[in-house]
């Protein structure tokens, strides 16, 4: 996993409630055993004015120029701002995989939905949850200031805005642990086998209906 | 100290706790697919892991999979890129091995989440992890049952653990009497309608109360399925003796003196009286009128009785212009009553209601009856093979296909429209499953989420109708 430590980087805005995950990435590419590749077709419905299948060249396709990451000044942003409960429905984990192959690194709003929001950090990718005033701030000036930028420490937990306001903000401090060091969180629970084995075998012995008809 | 059932469920699989309160949580059951699991397998291959227990995997192919041509057999799968998904789970299976594994055409095989509990591989107090939001549907029967992304299913896969926080507490409280023709499925959409898809964000939901009981198994299925488009990674209701009658004597269930002392067991999987819960919500199943969808979100939902808002009913100027886009995707007028919205298709199937029980409901309904002139396809895509033959063995079929509705084979089908069963541009839609996003049953297709009660009686009458109201 990329390890995450700062970024200043662009900001674009999308401004609207509750993007689901079959919006940042429709079913028809979730057909793939892969896991990259799925930049091309983040947010395809909305991206491209043509209806997008696997295996397309994208490059061909034409761009609903309306769409915010269509537009030549939001042309390389790493940072998106979000509002409530982006990420919500399906689990697919292709949605950040999408916004990484993308490009982007953070994502900036009021809420994420609960599996979306465990899998960014799974891949590389922060989301930062900050008050609706401050993401509005944000809106407003991504909207109002071209070329925009933002500048982001995650070992101290801040977004730095160009005015030099720095707002603070959570995370979990094993969430920032793997990050910060791009850790395969596999290998570190596989320090603790000897007390998952324990357990099971303990498990195995009380509740011995959960492990029937194993052969 | 007092618990609640998550809490009791919590401590049950807790291994060890970070500091921050990250905990490792032992995983009893994994419920394992074609489309979220090939990077896992993959990922475990690459890193040279093998998977922890075997015996906990439970596997089937469902989201790919056609609804008809199964006398093909794999060729029946023409979309190549399906095929290979679907072989790949065949060969990862083969590889590793399972508990049980129905593939492709066997006659066990249907969506994940109809499975599990039908052939008694959820039991109480199981935690069980899918790569797929629906896996709260298992909560039914008091488990911890929770969707995860495809890192986790490799995290699992490699470790048999979870690595999470604890959610908060949240008891849904839902008493009175359930009217005729009012299901789970409503009060699903009703409770979404009136805390939002954010409402139940970090929190774990306990459904209570006597609607609650008095609901079947499949019932409270429907209900825990819906949890997630709640917000609510994972819902639960208590074990009582509908729980143990639905378990007794299905295949992966324990027998004779094990099931006593399992029962004996799962009894206690009930919230202590007097525990605390962080968050309580109550409603009133006697004031719930049949739900409709009429956005693209389950929460824009209304009573049949109702009509479609207009985007300044809504203060909050974000909401108001997700109403706006939501109409316009939706084609829809302000202020329409939902029984003027004619229909296009129909769609009953899904994790949420393609249980025997639903499409008995939706056959009560259409027996004797005609789909309406309107309506291009009624679909009924049972859950699994059991269910097919079951409703098959009671008649359903003939009583579908005479009324005009098409009779599929078990899978996901038009809920997210994998396969080949999907809404053309435009085309709109009554249907039991649980998603109206955008886009979710076919690019610009537009959905209306019911139960298979209301889905019925839009197929009869070519538009939204209240089922209460026909003879």
């Amino acid at each position: 996993m990329q390890k995450f430590k700062q970024l200043d980087a662009l900001v674009a805005p999308l401004d609207r409630a509750n993007v689901d995950t079959d919006a940042i990435i429709p079913k028809q590419f979730l057909k793939s055993i892969k896991r990259s590749g799925f930049g091309q077709n983040l947010f395809d419905e909305w991206r491209y004015l043509d209806h997008g299948e696997p295996g397309q060249n994208c490059a061909a396709r034409p761009l609903n120029p309306d769409f915010v990451l269509n537009q030549p000044r939001y042309r390389g942003a790493a940072i998106l701002l979000t509002r409530d409960n982006f990420g919500c429905g399906s689990s697919r984990e292709h949605a950040p995989w999408a916004l990484e192959d993308f490009g982007l690194r953070a994502l900036i709003g009021t809420s994420f939905a609960d599996i979306f929001y465990s899998n960014c950090f799974k891949n590389g990718l922060l989301p930062i949850r900050l008050p609706k005033a401050e993401v509005d701030a944000l809106f407003d000036q991504a909207a109002a200031v071209p070329g925009y930028r933002l500048s982001i420490n995650l070992e101290a937990q801040t977004v730095t805005r160009p005015d030099g306001k720095t707002l603070a903000f959570e995370v979990d401090p094993f969430r920032k642990f793997c990050l910060l060091n791009g850790l395969d969180d596999i290998g570190l629970s596989l320090r603790h086998a000897e007390r998952i084995r324990e357990f099971e075998a303990k498990r195995r012995i009380e509740q011995p209906w959960l492990f029937a008809q194993e052969s | 100290m007092l618990k609640t059932l998550y809490d009791k469920l919590w401590d049950d699989h807790l291994i060890r706790q970070e500091d921050d309160g990250t905990a490792l949580i032992y995983i009893d059951r994994h419920l394992v697919h074609e489309v979220t699991s090939p990077q896992a397998f993959e990922g475990l291959k690459l890193a040279g892991r093998k998977p922890w227990r075997v015996g906990s995997i439970v596997a089937t192919a469902d989201h790919n999979t056609p609804t008809r041509g199964w006398e093909r057999g794999i060729e029946g799968i023409a979309d190549e890129t399906s095929r290979l998904q679907v072989q790949t789970l065949d060969a990862n299976i083969r590889e590793h091995g399972a508990l049980a594994y129905f593939p492709f055409l066997d006659a066990r095989q249907g969506i994940v989440h109809v499975i599990g509990p039908e052939q008694g591989a959820t039991l109480p107090g199981m935690s069980v992890v899918c790569g797929d939001s629906h896996t709260s549907t298992h909560g039914a029967f008091a488990c911890l049952a929770q969707g995860i992304g495809t890192s986790e299913v490799e995290h699992v896969l490699a470790t048999q653990c979870l690595l999470q926080k604890k959610s908060k507490n949240m008891r849904v409280e839902i008493d009175g009497v359930l009217g005729r023709g009012v299901t789970a499925k409503d009060l699903a959409l009703a409770l979404i309608g009136k805390i939002g898809t954010a409402g139940g964000t970090g929190y774990a939901i306990e459904f209570a109360g006597s609607a609650v009981r008095s609901l079947s198994m499949e019932g409270r299925m429907t209900l825990c399925n819906m949890t997630i488009e709640a917000g609510a990674r994972c819902g639960m209701v208590a074990v009582d003796d509908t729980t143990l009658d639905y378990l007794k004597g299905r295949t992966f269930a324990p027998k004779d003196a094990l099931w006593e002392r399992a029962a004996s067991a799962w009894r206690k999987l009930v919230s202590d009286e007097g525990a605390q819960f962080d968050a309580v919500v109550t409603l009133n199943a006697g004031q719930i009128a049949p739900q409709v969808t009429w956005g693209t979100s389950p929460e824009m939902v209304t009573g049949i009785d109702g009509a479609v808002p207009a985007p300044e009913d809504f203060a909050d100027p974000v909401k108001a212009e997700g109403v706006a886009r939501a109409l316009q995707y939706m084609g829809l007028t302000p202020r329409t009553p939902l029984t003027r919205i004619a229909i296009d298709k129909v769609f009953i199937g899904s994790c949420t209601n393609s249980r025997i029980e639903d499409l008995r409901a939706a056959a009560a309904v259409v027996r004797g009856r005609r789909i309406a002139a309107n309506v291009k396809q009624a679909l009924v895509v049972p859950g699994s093979g059991p269910v097919k033959r079951q409703a098959e063995a009671e008649g359903l079929d003939k009583i579908f296909l005479a009324a005009g509705f098409e009779w599929r084979e078990p899978g996901c089908s038009m809920c997210l429209a994998m396969n080949d069963d999907r809404l053309e541009p435009g085309e709109r839609c009554a249907s039991t499953s649980n998603r109206n996003f955008e886009g979710r049953q076919g690019n610009g297709g537009r959905t209306h989420l019911v139960s298979p009660q209301m889905a019925a009686a839009a197929a009869i009458a070519g538009h939204f109708a209240d089922v209460r109201t026909l003879s």
